[in-house]
């Protein structure tokens, strides 16, 4: 007699390591490109600066070990000190690119002949290279043949040196950057405006809300992922605000322009910036600031996922 | 092209001479990189790197031309990174960083030439660093004031010999309703320009050497006596308004317009101001007065240099190259008035014949015993340059912010020198 099995092989066959595992695996597999390169270009440089700011170094030959000494000597330094404040300045009076821009989606948010146009034609300044933004304004602005100075003189004011002037010249660069970053808000809020649900405001016409209530209860809520966004988007673009102030004043006058980052890159990487450990220290200042921000986005963002 | 006979025959006989000496041994690649990027100088240094590569058929010659803004960042990566053979670049202390890190070639051989060592020797001062030569000048050009020769005559002024004569024409300019002086100061350096002049006037050549290498102090009596004269200008209006907001080119028009009767500036404004339309009959030029009569007349040239990358891979055609650039025939030929329009590095060289070429090639050679200094921001310490000039612009702006100025700089320089 033959021996043969009672009963059928239930081993299964063996599957490779990969089949196995495919459902853990996989996911890594798809990060695994993003997260070699967030960690070679985002972490590493981080770690780097971060090293660098505690060395005296020209950028050619050694380096030092010097401690926190570029760190005391920012203490110090008025002027990081001016950089600081107009970073501020930037961070604060840049916001108002969120009101503008919601301001001019209402407006446009209507079905006119050639809506599409205005549309475009309202957007169009962020399409445009920061460098152009801050010549036009920089010619704009010029003190005597300038287009601002010939309409004040027509209501019989100025003229003014707006970027001649310490006092001036950084509120004078936030409202050119001003321009593009209103066009993005309002792109922003218009594509919120199409969302927001017509039934809400129907029954918000029953119980009599208009005008400011309905804008203030109905609709501004209703904005909310959009006002979220377009926060992120200009406190970045606040802090990285760099182009314009190159282009429209280099800095000036006598660096009562400069923010953080084009302080950094005075020190370390411009025709007389050899200083890249005490760069890097500003570097590191400015993402610890940045830090702040990054935090709040992160958590409003992890407690909405967890709200859901 | 002007050319006198004697100088073409010596061409030839220059080319055939180094022909024979070296087309033979000379081959490889030779990378050459150069911040000549306006078009006029740019089709110069083209057009002698062709002729040097026709000397050396077998020598596989690649030119890079960069933005000469970009450049004075970017030479800090090509030199560490990937290196040519040979380098444009500027003299005195703006080469300190790059000798200290050990980036560019030792090239004190070239000099102990005969053919280099008599015939650059005015400059071999601007190129040594620790007792070495470490790079060969190409071209250098004199500072001065350059003024509206129809507005002096309209007023009855003539060229100022002393500082009270420059006020005093000052004066009359600024009653006519004009500046005396267009200046842009956006960019800074323009400002160090005016230093350079006025501290050099009032406390000598070699007080402002020992101000550029840290010696004295800039609350010294001595540095507040140059901003007392400075300030003298200021307060009577000399300058064009506003300059902190213009380019030197943006304040050109200044000039050409007649709204501004002179510009102190390097001998490269000349072309772009006779392309604004003056002629020689209205544009003119003058050596910056005398202030104190007891200091020797000093001038400010910058010379533009060229280097050998320490990391190069052909230094021997480089030098080859080094040896043709300053030869009196190509020095001759690159600076004549239809290419670099300035001056010629060589003695043996002749001078185009150029109004303002002449009269700078006069001044520097006879008329500037007290020295020849570079220029603010090649003589001083990158960093306490751009410290120092943005504290000259805050003073011609608010002069009388010039202790807080004086003090900031007093703290820079105690950490640039230590």
């Amino acid at each position: 007699m033959t021996s043969s099995p009672a009963v059928p092989d239930t081993t299964p066959p063996q599957r490779s390591w990969y089949k196995r595992n495919e459902i853990a695996v996989t996911p890594w597999l798809f990060l695994a490109p993003a997260i070699l390169f967030f960690a070679f270009y985002v972490i590493w440089p981080i770690y780097q600066s971060i090293v660098i700011s505690f060395y005296d170094w020209d950028g050619l030959g050694e380096a030092r070990f010097i401690g926190v000494e570029n760190y005391v000597e920012l203490m110090d330094d008025s002027a990081f000190e001016v950089s600081l404040w107009n970073n501020l300045k930037w961070l604060l009076f840049y916001l108002l690119a969120i009101p503008g821009g919601l301001f001019i989606a209402l407006f446009l948010n209507q079905t006119v002949t050639g809506i599409r146009i205005y549309k475009s034609l309202f957007f169009f300044p962020f399409v445009l290279s920061q460098v152009v933004v801050g010549l036009v304004f920089s010619w704009f602005y010029l003190p005597n043949e300038g287009l601002l100075n010939g309409v004040l003189g027509l209501v019989g004011l100025g003229p003014v040196n707006v970027l001649g002037d310490p006092t001036m010249a950084t509120y004078g660069i936030i409202a050119a950057g001003l321009w593009p970053q209103t066009a993005y808000c309002m792109i922003l809020y218009l594509t919120g405006l199409n969302a927001v649900d017509p039934e809400q405001i129907e029954a918000g016409r029953l119980d009599n809300a208009k005008g400011w209530k309905m804008l203030w209860y109905i609709i501004i809520p209703q904005l909310k992922p959009a006002t979220f966004i377009a926060f992120v988007v200009t406190i970045i673009g606040a802090l990285r605000s760099f182009d314009l102030i190159s282009i429209m004043t280099n800095g000036g006058p006598f660096g009562q322009t400069r923010v953080l980052s084009f302080y950094m890159f005075e020190k370390a990487l411009s025709e007389y910036g050899f200083r890249m450990g005490y760069g890097a220290a500003i570097a590191v200042v400015l993402f610890l600031i940045m830090l702040v921000f990054i935090a709040y986005f992160l958590w409003s963002m992890w407690s909405e996922e967890k709200g859901r | 092209m002007r050319f006198t006979t004697r100088s073409t025959l010596m061409a030839l006989a220059g080319s055939t001479m180094l022909a024979g000496a070296a087309a033979a041994d000379l081959s490889g690649e030779l990378k050459i990189f150069l911040d000549t990027s306006n078009p006029a100088p740019r089709a110069t240094m083209e057009k002698m790197i062709a002729d040097f590569g026709a000397l050396h058929p077998d020598l596989e010659i690649s030119t890079t031309v960069i933005d000469r803004e970009a450049y004075k960042t970017q030479i800090r990566n090509f030199l560490t990174a990937d290196s040519p053979d040979v380098a444009t670049w500027y003299a005195a202390n703006r080469m300190t960083p790059y000798v200290n890190a050990g980036l560019f070639e030792d090239v004190s051989d070239l000099w102990a030439e005969p053919e280099i060592a008599e015939n650059l020797a005015s400059t071999k001062g601007a190129m040594t660093i620790d007792g070495k030569q470490w790079g060969v000048p190409y071209t250098y050009y004199q500072w001065g004031i350059y003024y509206r020769k129809d507005i002096y005559e309209e007023l009855g002024l003539s060229e100022p010999a002393t500082f009270e004569e420059m006020k005093s024409n000052c004066q009359t300019i600024i009653d006519s309703g004009r500046a005396c002086y267009t200046i842009g100061s956006k960019f800074l350096w323009t400002a160090g320009g005016w230093f350079d002049y006025l501290n050099m006037r009032t406390n000598g050549f070699d007080f402002h050497m020992d101000l550029a290498a840290g010696k004295v102090k800039w609350t010294d009596d001595r540095v507040r006596a140059t901003f007392a004269n400075w300030r003298e200008l200021i307060d009577m209006g000399a300058y064009v308004e506003n300059h902190q907001n213009y380019s030197w080119q943006e304040a050109l028009p200044f000039m050409a317009n007649g709204e501004a009767a002179a510009y102190l500036m390097g001998n490269f404004a000349v072309a772009p101001l006779r392309e604004a339309g003056l002629d020689d009959d209205k544009l003119d030029f003058y050596q910056f007065p005398a202030i104190n009569p007891d200091v020797e007349l000093a001038e400010d040239a910058p010379t533009d240099t060229f280097h050998i990358p320490a990391n190069a891979s052909n230094k021997e055609a480089a030098r080859e190259f080094l040896r043709y650039v300053v030869s009196a025939d190509v020095q001759t030929e690159i600076n004549n008035g239809a290419n670099l329009g300035q001056l010629p590095v060589n003695a043996s060289a002749s001078v185009d014949d150029d109004k303002f070429l002449n009269e700078g090639f006069a001044m520097l050679s006879s008329n500037s015993p007290g020295g020849v200094a570079q220029f603010f921001d090649r003589d001083y310490p990158a960093e306490m340059a751009a410290e120092a000039m943005q504290g000259l612009q805050e003073f011609m702006v608010f002069p009388d912010n010039l202790d807080d100025i004086l003090n900031r700089l007093d703290k820079v320089q105690a950490r640039v020198y230590k």
